[in-house]
């Protein structure tokens, strides 16, 4: 990096899962920044598209297969009921720790000046149009797009 | 690591980010000054949003920008207007209570 003062100016983060788990971290993330004072914006794609679609928002699940942080045996994750009960057990324990659900989330991120954009491609692959998605949903963008508003000093981009 | 800030004729002990160490020393020239620091001219609106957190601290409430939204006091979007740099950040340190240790 080869920056003024290596300030963190800009995160551009984006989320390509669906997965409670990963959610929760891009927006825990993008929310941080806005309270250092720093911009943010975040770019669903993929599977990450689901984390603003209205009717799926509120039903993601956190992955009890292939995920060995659970610490449950991979033949037991599968078991019917198993990802819905994990899920309870995350949510119950994140309301604690006042983290609020997925759509009270997004209204604090937009609120908070956080932009939000869909993936123009992801959108099409999916045949999701833009009223299926929440209704606090800056636009649809190309990946070109967003990276035009990655422009400038500072700026960060992240994965998810 | 605390330093000591004069403000008008009166000193004040603040830690390594700003932030008042005994809240005993606050008064309104000290928010003042440090508003001004950052470029923010306090009014009306920006008091009341400054009752409300020291009230919060007095309770021993954590304090997150989810529950300064749900207060009733100020939306997260009028928070965001009148404290732009990171409204929970800048305003408690106006108001001379601790930074906020949430990640929400």
């Amino acid at each position: 990096m080869n920056e003024v003062d290596g300030d963190v100016k800009k995160m551009m983060i984006i989320l390509s899962k669906a997965t409670l788990d990963n959610v929760y971290a891009a927006f825990i993330l993008a929310n941080g920044a806005r309270s250092e004072g720093i911009e943010a914006e975040m770019f669903f794609t993929f599977f990450g598209l689901e984390a603003v679609h209205k009717k799926k928002l509120e039903h993601l699940h956190v992955a009890t297969v292939g995920n060995p942080a659970m610490h449950i045996p991979t033949m037991l994750g599968g078991f019917p009921g198993m990802e819905a009960m994990a899920t309870t057990m995350m949510k119950k324990e994140m309301e604690k720790i006042d983290i609020p659900p997925v759509h009270e989330f997004l209204d604090i991120l937009s609120a908070s000046g956080v932009k939000l954009w869909a993936c123009r491609l992801a959108m099409d692959m999916f045949h999701y149009k833009k009223e299926d998605l929440y209704e606090g949903l800056d636009d649809v963008l190309t990946v070109g797009g967003f990276y035009e508003r990655a422009k400038g000093v500072g700026t960060h981009m992240l994965f998810i | 690591m605390t330093q000591t800030k004069m403000i008008g004729n009166k000193a004040i002990t603040v830690n390594e980010e700003g932030y008042l160490v005994d809240f005993s020393h606050w008064d309104k020239q000290v928010a003042e000054t440090i508003a001004k620091e950052v470029n923010i001219d306090l009014s009306q609106r920006h008091w009341e949003v400054l009752n409300f957190l020291q009230d919060q601290h007095k309770k021993e409430v954590a304090l997150n920008i989810r529950k300064v939204g749900s207060s009733g006091v100020v939306s997260i979007k009028e928070f965001y207007t009148l404290f732009p740099q990171g409204p929970l950040k800048t305003a408690t340190k106006i108001a001379g209570i601790p930074k906020p240790a949430s990640c929400i």
